[in-house]
């Protein structure tokens, strides 16, 4: 277990390196990276404008108010930032592979997947992190949110589970282009699509939908559970209290996915070569 | 041209093979596209009964036409690629299944497209790799100061390598892949692309390379002088085969390559006539012959200057691609030479 321990002490360290040389790389053209990541944090908040657009016309969504709204929004937009900070170029496989770029990172000695996670770094990404981080400060002093511990412990475990999900769902998205060395498309569909989904209260969608969101992608348990809690909302689908708490399983499980996927992908690439 | 041929050491014979290939082959399976939808699958094998063992030390030449199996022999070697049956084994290990730990022993060069950061200074690209290769502080430096000055890499330390010219790039790839003292170095086409002027210089680096550390040096290539010149010994591999592998003099014996005789003749004449020669091609004054390449010119160009006048001569060396071709006759190359 000490090799396992030391082994993934290295990959994070390799990790970092890998980062600060990207962050480095960026600063040497620090007005570009400054447009860039002004122009991240305006462009993320084109979203919550067209849901405070959608909130002059109606006084609440789907039985939540616009400051509600603001809290899902921001805790999923959130989630979304930080994982994409830490692997948004994971996305790149496909064409790593199609340019035959990727058998560079196979011949050195570091893990693959860290490789992907830290290629092209961008800080830029802070600034969809600022804005998501605004927005939910914003909603929660606006919310008369009675502040228990167990409510106040509830905001990092949002946080916290909901980047690993994401975190996973970019890595099965990814290592999808192992076999189809295509676009990301597909990946986007379920991790920007999927983040876009979980902005809003999930009460608008059919109950069939939420059972998706649930236990197929389980994009629920990113904001919409945890913040049913904070929010002290009863499920509007009547599904069992419990789910608020189940995040770090959601997220353990799909991890856990991921890794398999992502193995089997490398695996399938270096038995094909493609 | 000498400095190839010098025999193995004596204790090569005493050693385990640094790279020990048995019996592999490698398929891969080819989609075809088949009307709107439908696919069809077909097995092509990329290599097939590959054996053969190179000494720590040695400076193999790998060569054969495009698509013969050369760059899927040096991914297996390397641990991109599985083998489809057989067993591998580099500095002691299994590669496909030890690649990470393989990485720190091997260094790898591939001359269509660079392992470096693009984005990244040479400066920078070599202290990142000496971290990631947990290199010594003070190996990193003797060799960094070697690199430099054997390559000419001063001036370019601190240019991003986008900026480099392909040359200078290929210098840039050769100290990254060698800065973490690796046992064996693949080199995929080092010098493709590159002016007469640099490929001597790689040549020297890598003959001072190899004969300074006892690096084992693997390198596929389409130019022959590169073989020549730096190589003892040479696997040729056609079509998935191994169909020679020894001294770069049998080379030359074993197929009946054939030289060229290019003659300007002072007046247009009728294609000649000459013991040895047959003559390919008559354009104005000027005729193409070829005659065996194991023979003397001599007795030809005298025999020649005997019934006409000559204006200029000059030879041909066989390419590359004729010497294998003539090796291999009894199957069809894929790609006709270039």
């Amino acid at each position: 277990m000490a090799s396992g321990i030391s082994a993934a002490g290295w990959n994070l360290r390799t990790y970092l390196l890998l980062a600060r040389m990207w962050i480095r790389v960026s600063m040497t053209y620090r007005a570009s990276f400054v447009t860039l990541t002004v122009g991240q944090f305006f462009i993320t908040g084109l979203d919550f404008i067209g849901i405070a657009i959608l909130f002059s016309n109606v006084d609440a969504l789907a039985g939540f108010s616009f400051s509600e709204v603001a809290f899902l929004y921001g805790g999923s937009a959130l989630c979304l930032g930080l994982a994409d900070l830490v692997l948004g170029n994971i996305e790149k496989l496909g064409t790593r592979i199609r340019m035959g770029t990727f058998d560079a990172m196979l011949v050195r000695p570091v893990s693959v997947f860290v490789q992907m996670c830290a290629d092209e770094f961008a800080l830029r990404r802070l600034g969809r992190i600022a804005q998501a981080a605004g927005v939910f400060v914003w909603s929660v002093v606006a919310l008369d949110i009675d502040w228990t511990a167990s409510r106040v412990a509830m905001v990092p475990y949002l946080v916290g589970t909901g980047t690993v999900i994401f975190l996973a769902l970019f890595t099965i998205g990814a290592a999808v282009q192992f076999w189809t060395a295509e676009s990301s498309e597909l990946s986007n569909a379920f991790t920007y699509g999927g983040s876009t989904l979980a902005q809003f209260p999930l009460s608008i969608y059919p109950r069939e939908a939420v059972k998706a969101l649930t236990f197929v992608v389980p994009l629920g348990f990113v904001n919409w559970y945890p913040s049913l809690y904070i929010l002290d909302r009863p499920d509007p689908f009547g599904f069992p209290a419990v789910l608020q708490f189940a995040g770090a399983i959601a997220a353990a499980l799909l991890s856990l996915l991921a890794a398999v996927v992502w193995r089997r992908g490398t695996r399938h690439y270096q038995s094909t070569g493609s | 041209m000498a400095a190839g041929h010098s025999p193995l050491p004596e204790h090569g014979e005493l050693t385990v093979p640094i790279i020990e290939v048995k019996g592999v082959r490698r398929d891969f399976l080819v989609r075809r596209k088949a009307g709107r939808m439908r696919r069809t699958a077909s097995v092509v094998t990329a290599v097939r009964d590959l054996d053969f063992g190179v000494e720590s030390g040695e400076m193999v030449g790998y060569i054969g036409p495009n698509g013969a199996g050369k760059s899927t022999t040096i991914k297996m070697l390397t641990g991109i690629l599985v083998p489809s049956a057989g067993q591998l084994s580099v500095a002691g290990l299994t590669p496909y299944v030890q690649r990470t730990t393989l990485a720190r022993k091997i260094g790898v060069v591939f001359g269509q497209r660079t392992t470096l950061w693009w984005d990244l200074p040479l400066r920078d690209t070599f202290d990142l790799l000496r971290r990631i290769y947990r290199v010594p502080d003070s190996r990193f430096r003797a060799n960094l100061a070697t690199f430099t000055e054997l390559l000419d890499l001063g001036p370019l330390l601190d240019t991003p390598v986008r900026q480099l010219s392909l040359g200078q790039r290929m210098r840039g790839d050769l100290a990254a892949a060698l800065l973490h003292d690796p046992e064996v170095v693949y080199l995929d086409e080092p010098t493709i692309g590159l002016d007469v002027v640099s490929k001597a210089n790689l040549r020297n680096f890598l003959r001072q390379t190899n004969r300074e550390r006892g690096t084992t040096v693997l390198l596929t290539t389409h130019d022959l002088d590169d073989i020549e010149q730096l190589c003892s010994r040479v696997m040729v591999i056609d079509s998935g085969r191994l169909v020679y592998d020894g001294g770069l003099a049998g080379l030359h014996q074993l197929g009946d390559a054939r030289r060229t005789l290019v003659v300007d003749l002072v007046e247009p004449a009728a294609a000649l006539d000459l013991p040895g020669a047959q003559t390919l091609r008559v354009e104005g004054p000027r005729q193409w012959l070829s005659f065996p390449a194991d023979a003397s010119a001599a007795p030809l160009i005298a025999a020649l200057a005997e019934r006409h006048a000559v204006a200029d001569l000059s030879i041909r060396e066989p390419d590359i691609e004729a010497v294998i071709t003539s090796i291999y006759t009894s199957a069809k190359l894929p790609k006709p030479p270039e």
